[in-house]
């Protein structure tokens, strides 16, 4: 983390830092979609879609409303979220399957309704968003927007860990594993399936509504499946259900394709050929979920010398015995 | 002894296939309920039309005098029935541990600032949660394994692991669908030991076996049921020497 704030003054090469905000803003959604698709095992191919409302809230207020950047964070959120709502009642009653060929939809959906009205500036899409301040700070230089996004993605990280090991994080990976075993546990499922796709919707539209100022000018084409597919790339690359995974993912699918610049025409073949070796040599993912757990664990164990909670009926006499020899 | 769970004329229907014809049964509490019965008697699926699983063709289910009949499985699961189910039913990407805890899901603080802030008062209760779901596994003998990946265990411990994910929730009656099929002989002692610990913890248990000596030897209760139906009931001994038991097991004259 140290080394990623430092990475401003190692290069003063604007480019360079472009790149890696872009790669930034893409771990953020990342981070987003593996709510849904990593945590509750949700196929979500439309996650652009929330993107594209934040961005489209902050573009319309902005610049036709006059409001400041950040005041229009909120409102973008809030739609995200009733969208949410409006796609994930019918549809998350289904099987997983079918909320794929819905999310799908909207996906397409949001970027037809926003290449066809006024207000949202047709296929031009709209331009002269203004600078991005916060108090007196004004973000407009690519270090600035890249420490704005790194904080943006360092927040979506700290509160996808804390949900991931509370009750929330516990029930979404419960629906993934086994969703008749879930409701066992007494999870109502649909209701926390609403969650993770509402956490994710947030989690776009925040992404969405800061990166307006960024680009200063939006348009469909940068909302569009593609743009959903890479995302989810991002989290299939890294390891489903893992934060860790997203973020590596998130930078390997946009810088990826910048470092293979040279190769002009040839970019994105090589780009997709490297992306299947990856998903050949790891199908899980190069971080998947729990690689790091069981060092952890060991580290605390070690430096943790309180006594084992007391049972509260002493454990049979011959319960601790290695079963691993007997099979069924 | 007071019903804890009482059926009243139960039947479920698949197309033409009647799975349960008007059982009516009785789990008294702090009982050991066994239901044993011949392959496809419908065992499993009256313990889904218990659960919330299953809803009945016709007849009520009542809990603690309250008709749970349309209930969801969730919503019965938050009254303090806990179930395992005859496939095990485990997360196999979560560890052992988490998968205990996901049984004391509804014990958990679910305050999202509260999560997301990470307050003391949350720490406290996941402290909390974590030393009561290391208990239960320590009950059924799995506090080694904690941090496991439930998919890695093997059957056997499978099996203790989801009584664990039962008992957490700290259920008033446990269902427990063939706890000891598929299991080796050690392994099965060792589960009706804890089985019996469960009962004599003042839990009451239901569970649907197929080893007949098994069940006289810790059951109060005694249901058996055949094609559908209710043949027997009563203490171990009286249903052991029922002639009508006798016939379903050894399977003459049915027809």
């Amino acid at each position: 983390m140290v080394l990623a704030a430092l990475v401003p003054h190692m290069t003063g090469n604007q480019y360079y830092l472009s790149v890696a905000y872009q790669a930034e803003v893409l771990i953020c959604l990342a981070i987003g979609l593996n709510l849904v698709v990593g945590y509750c095992g949700l196929l979500d191919l439309g996650f652009a879609a929330f993107f594209a409302i934040g961005a489209y809230t902050t573009g319309i207020l902005s610049v036709d409303r006059h409001w400041t950047i950040l005041a229009t964070i909120l409102p973008g959120v809030a739609i995200a979220v009733v969208c949410a709502v409006i796609i994930g009642l019918p549809t998350l009653r289904l099987r997983s399957d079918y909320l794929a060929v819905v999310t799908l939809g909207f996906g397409l959906i949001i970027q037809t309704i926003a290449s066809n009205l006024t207000q949202t500036g047709g296929p031009t899409g709209i331009y002269g968003i203004p600078v991005l301040t916060v108090g007196r700070i004004v973000i407009q230089s690519a270090t600035s927007f890249y420490y704005l996004f790194l904080i943006l993605l360092v927040l979506f990280v700290f509160i996808s860990l804390r949900v991931r090991n509370s009750r929330i994080g516990r029930a979404w990976l419960c629906i993934r594993e086994d969703e008749d075993a879930a409701q066992a546990m007494g999870i109502k499922i649909h209701r926390y399936k609403m969650y993770a796709y509402m956490g994710g919707a947030v989690m776009g539209s925040v992404a969405g509504a800061l990166y307006a100022p960024a680009l200063t000018a939006i348009s469909p084409p940068s909302f569009g499946f593609s743009e959903s597919l890479l995302i989810l790339m991002a989290v299939a690359i890294g390891g489903m259900g893992s934060v860790w995974g997203a973020i590596l993912g998130g930078g390997i699918v946009v810088i990826l394709p910048e470092a293979f610049r040279q190769f002009a025409q040839a970019r994105l073949l090589i780009f997709g050929a490297v992306l299947i070796i990856i998903m050949m040599t790891r199908p899980r993912g190069l971080f998947p979920e729990g690689a790091f757990r069981g060092t952890a664990t060991r580290l605390r164990e070690r430096f943790n010398d309180r006594s084992p909670p007391r049972p509260l009926v002493a454990p049979p006499e011959a319960a601790v015995r290695d079963a691993s020899s007997e099979g069924p | 002894m007071a019903a804890l769970l009482e059926t009243h004329d139960l039947s479920l229907r698949f197309g033409g296939v009647n799975a349960l014809s008007e059982v009516s049964l009785s789990i008294e509490e702090n009982s050991l309920h066994a239901i044993i019965g011949p392959n496809g008697a419908g065992k499993t699926s009256l313990f889904n039309c218990l659960t919330g699983y299953y809803k009945p063709t016709s007849g009520t289910v009542s809990f603690q005098g309250k008709d749970i009949t349309r209930m969801s499985a969730a919503g019965v699961a938050s009254l303090g029935i806990r179930r395992t189910f005859q496939n095990i039913r485990v997360f196999p990407k979560m560890t052992v541990l988490e998968n205990v805890l996901a049984g004391a899901h509804l014990r958990a603080s679910a305050n999202l600032l509260a999560i997301m802030v990470g307050t003391p008062g949350f720490r406290r209760s996941e402290r909390d949660l974590h030393e009561y779901a290391m208990t239960s596994l320590e009950f059924v003998g799995l506090g080694e394994q904690a941090t496991k990946f439930a998919g890695d265990l093997p059957y056997g411990m499978r099996k203790r692991m989801e009584l664990a994910r039962a008992l957490i929730a700290d259920p008033k009656l446990v269902l427990l669908d063939e706890p000891a099929a598929g299991v080796s002989s050690v392994e099965r002692e060792e589960l009706t030991r804890v089985i019996s610990r469960i009962h004599d913890n003042g839990i009451s248990v239901a569970l649907i076996e197929h080893d007949v000596e098994l069940v006289m030897g810790i059951a109060t209760d005694v249901t058996v049921l055949d094609n559908g139906r209710i043949i027997a009931s009563g203490r171990p001994y009286d249903v052991r020497n029922n002639p009508d038991v006798i016939r379903a097991y050894m399977g003459r004259s049915r027809k």
